[in-house]
């Protein structure tokens, strides 16, 4: 344990130092640890190394990439800029990274692209699938982790600053040869790694270690130290390990021992590629690769779902406590806060301000109002109206359709009504609020014919892709006996049916829809109980259900 | 950013060099938008085009670059008649640009210390008769995009804002590039790209190697690199500018025609955007090989680029749209390129 707590510290002390040596071609450091000792003590010795700007994810682009500054321009008469961060070279720390909204990421990923900046990301994302957003991630070469290790007593001294400022001068001299970038890169795609900046940044990152232990050309522990930084967190898959899980310990020493071995040592060894895949896993945190993974495919999820549940706006919804801010950002300011900011004040400005003004608000008064506006949801109702269905319950499944429009009227909830039957589906109602529309629609709906599953799921699909786009968030309540018998393409062939039915429960699934599925059958269906688990939906056989049940279960299902 | 990649050094893309080359012959057909993984040099190849690309002639200080000086906009104030050779335009789009920044507004300096009304261009104006880059092009806000789709549409970008009244010409092709993974384009913005393409990272390990061989020589020293693929980036070059010229008297058989229309009904399109731009991407293509006539051959080279984003989505159809549009050329002209061809 205290071995791994060393070598774990010798890593972040050997990424700090790299990242320092060239941040702009290593693109940044993903520094993923709660706050607490270890973090403070490894940004302690960051910060010894290298100068950074903070910023936090919800940084306005005003301060990011600088703007005009109109009361300076005011009182100059000419106009006056106020620098970005991003306005100068250098290195910029992103507090709460987890956090980081996709735009965000997106410009400092392009600064980090530009080569003008190297980019800290402070990632305390607690939960697995709580992570800084990939498109900036991707873009960081050195990744370290300090939870679960301790301040660690025994970790080795920390590089210091002469010792980064003289590889900084010996860098631009060092080689790599074509035999470290052919490791690096076979390397990367053996782990599975599709990006190609993962293994340019390796190079990178071993001619940095090479500058620093006073090499003038890269050596084979360099290269191995080099791909336990920049490809450990990037692996998606670890090749089968032709040694026995006992050797594994070995590895790890690895990156105390470059000091010793660092003089003559010109003669570039092939490294096996073995031994470089166990230097890597090493350097991975236990259960670490298959947390990010999960992260990863949340996060997929999430994109795909369009624009959120919830959106900050600054012109209509529910109303947030006010913020300090500038004129002229659009937002419309906040008298009542502003006056209040101000009040304090006024003795002290009335004394020494020339005479005459009643009032005096500065900039630094004034308050913008903010609001927060939730994307409107949408729940389509997709019924069933085949023969089958309508000789057993339709007038029941209408019933519970009329209990959940209540609901959903309750919550201003946006309704569609999808209906199948025959051999295709058609949208009865598009997205609507009148509940007196859509229960004379459903009254009015006949039943009969066979069952067109699938067309009423793709029906249903696409009218959510479409209110997607409209900034809707759609979800799906599935009312159905399952004996899907019509395929697609209109054939009466129950297996097709099926087959397809199964397919477009996983195209909603990858679409990340949130689905319900009550089943209407007399007895529980099995099929649809399958079809229910691979749409990721809630299953809820009628029978059982009540009215107080059915909207219990839409309440929960669907995200309250 | 000092000296871009050479276009000629960068290995594979195949696809999105063709893109790009495509729009530099005949920037009528309207923008490349590239999708693809990270890391694939999606933005690499847009800077490496603005080097590639052949100088323009312009009237000396106007804001729009215009080529004479009538074309210049009468708010320009400009000194001398001079026409200089500059670099084709391409710029930057960034995700954090306001919107004065991008169609121009009241020039406040102007107006503060002289009490003039005045006009300050935007991007807009500066892209004019060059290129627009934006990178991230699916994280760009929303009221930008209604912007752009408008201008893009009309060639002009009209102010009416602070008071001014202006309107000045903005024909610029389109560059966009993102990942799909980060959300996806609205479908009138997508059909106001001409050609898409997909990039995804090489998979065949010497190629790999073969790139970062290649961007470590660039970076390690850059300025032999570039010497080294100068005389491939001038030939290239030289063949665009010659396929700019041939363009004109390229002929189109009738044949050609038919077999634009029958692949955009087959695949069902919507609008006749598809056949106009693949006709005219086909006819840019035949001129950079150098061809006098207009084959099948260079449809079914350039069709998935120029139709891939203007099918509906099929949610049930695995296959990207890429082989969708394959699979129809293949069954609309024969799986084989035949004599006709």
């Amino acid at each position: 344990m205290e071995d791994e707590a060393h070598s774990a510290w010798a890593r972040a002390g050997a990424a700090a130092a790299v990242f320092a040596v060239d941040p702009a071609a290593l693109g940044g450091l993903w520094l993923r640890a709660r706050s607490g000792p270890a973090r403070d003590r490894f940004l302690a010795q960051l910060a010894a190394l290298a100068t950074y700007r903070k910023i936090h994810p919800n940084i306005a682009d005003a301060q990011l990439f600088g703007g005009l500054d109109l009361s300076a321009t005011l009182s100059a008469g000419h106009r006056v800029h106020t620098a970005g961060v991003l306005g100068a070279r250098g290195v910029i720390c992103l507090t709460m990274a987890e956090r980081c909204p996709g735009g965000l990421a997106a410009r400092l990923g392009q600064a980090v692209d530009a080569g003008t900046h190297g980019v800290i990301a402070l990632d305390e994302g607690a939960e697995d699938d709580e992570a800084a957003p990939a498109s900036l991630t991707e873009r960081l070469g050195l990744f370290v982790a300090l939870d679960g290790i301790g301040a660690g007593p025994l970790a080795p001294p920390p590089t210091t600053a002469d010792e980064i400022a003289a590889a900084r001068a010996l860098l631009p001299s060092v080689t790599a040869d074509a035999q470290a970038l052919e490791a690096l890169t076979v390397l990367a795609a053996e782990l599975g790694i599709a990006s190609l900046r993962a293994p340019l940044q390796a190079v990178a990152a071993a001619r940095a270690l090479a500058a620093l232990a006073g090499r003038q050309a890269v050596a084979s522990d360099d290269i191995r130290l080099a791909a336990e930084l920049t490809f450990s967190h990037r692996a998606t898959v670890f090749p089968e390990e032709a040694q026995p899980p006992a050797e594994e310990p070995e590895a790890p020493e690895a990156p105390e021992q470059p000091e010793d071995r660092a003089q003559g040592e010109e003669e570039l060894p092939p490294i096996p590629q073995e031994i470089l895949l166990e230097a890597v896993r090493a350097a991975l945190p236990p259960g670490l690769l298959a947390s990010l993974a999960a992260g990863r495919a949340a996060r997929g999820r999430g994109a795909a779902a369009g624009s959120g549940a919830k959106r900050k706006g600054n012109r209509r919804g529910r109303p947030l406590p006010s913020r300090p801010g500038r004129l002229g950002s659009g937002a419309p300011v906040d008298l009542v806060a502003t006056l209040r900011a101000a009040a304090p004040w006024q003795p002290m400005r009335r004394a020494s301000a020339p005479a005459g003004h009643l009032l005096h608000i500065r900039p630094s008064d004034i308050r913008l109002k903010r609001y927060e506006e939730r994307s409107d949801r949408l729940l389509i109702f997709t019924v069933d109206a085949s023969g089958s269905s309508a000789m057993a319950r339709l007038a029941e499944a209408k019933g519970a359709i009329e209990l959940l429009l209540g609901e959903a009227y309750a919550r201003r909830d946006y309704v569609a009504l999808v209906a199948f039957r025959g051999t295709e589906a058609e949208l009865l109602l598009p997205p609507t609020r009148s509940l007196v529309q859509t229960k004379r629609r459903l009254a009015a709906l006949p039943g009969g014919g066979g069952t067109p599953l699938a067309a009423g799921l793709r029906t249903a699909f696409e009218l959510a892709g479409q209110v997607r786009g409209r900034g809707m968030t759609p979800s799906l309540a599935l009312l159905t006996d399952g004996r899907a018998n019509i395929a697609l393409d209109g054939r009466a062939d129950r297996r097709a049916a099926g087959a397809d039915a199964e397919r477009l429960a996983d195209a909603c699934r990858a679409e990340g829809l949130p689905a319900l599925v009550i089943d209407t059958a007399t007895r529980p269906q099995r099929g649809l109980e399958a079809l229910a688990h691979r749409l990721g939906a809630a299953y809820l056989p009628m029978p059982r259900a009540d009215a107080h049940g059915l909207s219990a279960a839409v309440t929960g299902a669907l995200g309250g | 950013m000092t000296q871009p990649f050479p276009f000629s050094a960068i290995v594979g893309q195949d696809e999105m060099k063709q893109a790009m080359i495509l729009t530099a012959i005949d920037p009528g057909i309207g923008g490349v938008l590239v999708f693809g993984d990270r890391g694939t040099g999606k933005s690499t190849a847009v800077r490496a085009l603005a080097a590639l690309l052949p100088p323009i002639r312009a009237v000396a200080g106007c804001p729009v670059n215009a080529e004479r000086l009538a074309d210049c906009p009468d708010w320009a104030e400009i000194g001398s008649k001079r026409v200089v050779k500059k670099p084709t335009p391409v710029i930057d789009l960034p995700l954090g640009a306001t919107e004065d920044r991008v169609v121009g507004a009241l020039d406040i300096e102007r107006a503060l210390t002289r009490g003039e009304k005045a006009f300050e261009p935007g991007l807009l104006a500066r892209a004019n008769r060059g290129y627009l880059y934006i990178d991230e092009v699916n994280l760009l806000e929303d009221h930008l995009v209604d912007l752009l789709l408008d201008v893009a549409q009309s060639g002009e970008n009209v102010v009416e804002r602070e008071g001014l009244s202006i309107r000045h010409a903005a024909r610029f092709v389109l560059v966009g590039s993102g990942n799909p993974e980060e959300g996806e384009l609205r479908p009138q913005l997508l059909d106001r790209f001409g050609l898409s393409v997909e990039v995804a990272s090489p998979t065949d390990i010497q190629q790999r190697i073969e790139v970062i061989r290649r961007r470590d020589a660039y970076e390690t020293d850059t300025t032999a690199f570039l010497k080294r693929w100068r005389a491939a980036d001038t030939r290239l070059r030289k063949k665009i500018l010659a396929a700019r010229a041939a363009i004109a008297a390229l002929e189109t058989p009738e044949q050609t025609l038919v077999d634009c229309a029958e692949l955009c009904v087959a695949l069902g399109s919507d609008g006749l955007r598809g056949e106009l731009t693949l006709l005219r991407a086909a006819r840019a293509l035949a001129a950079f090989e150098g061809a006098d006539t207009v084959t099948r051959a260079h449809l079914r080279k350039i069709a998935p680029s120029a139709l891939r984003h203007r099918l509906r989505r099929d949610p049930l159809d695995e296959a990207g749209s890429a082989i969708r549009v394959a699979r129809t050329v293949d069954e609309l002209f024969g799986a084989f390129a035949t004599a006709a061809e």
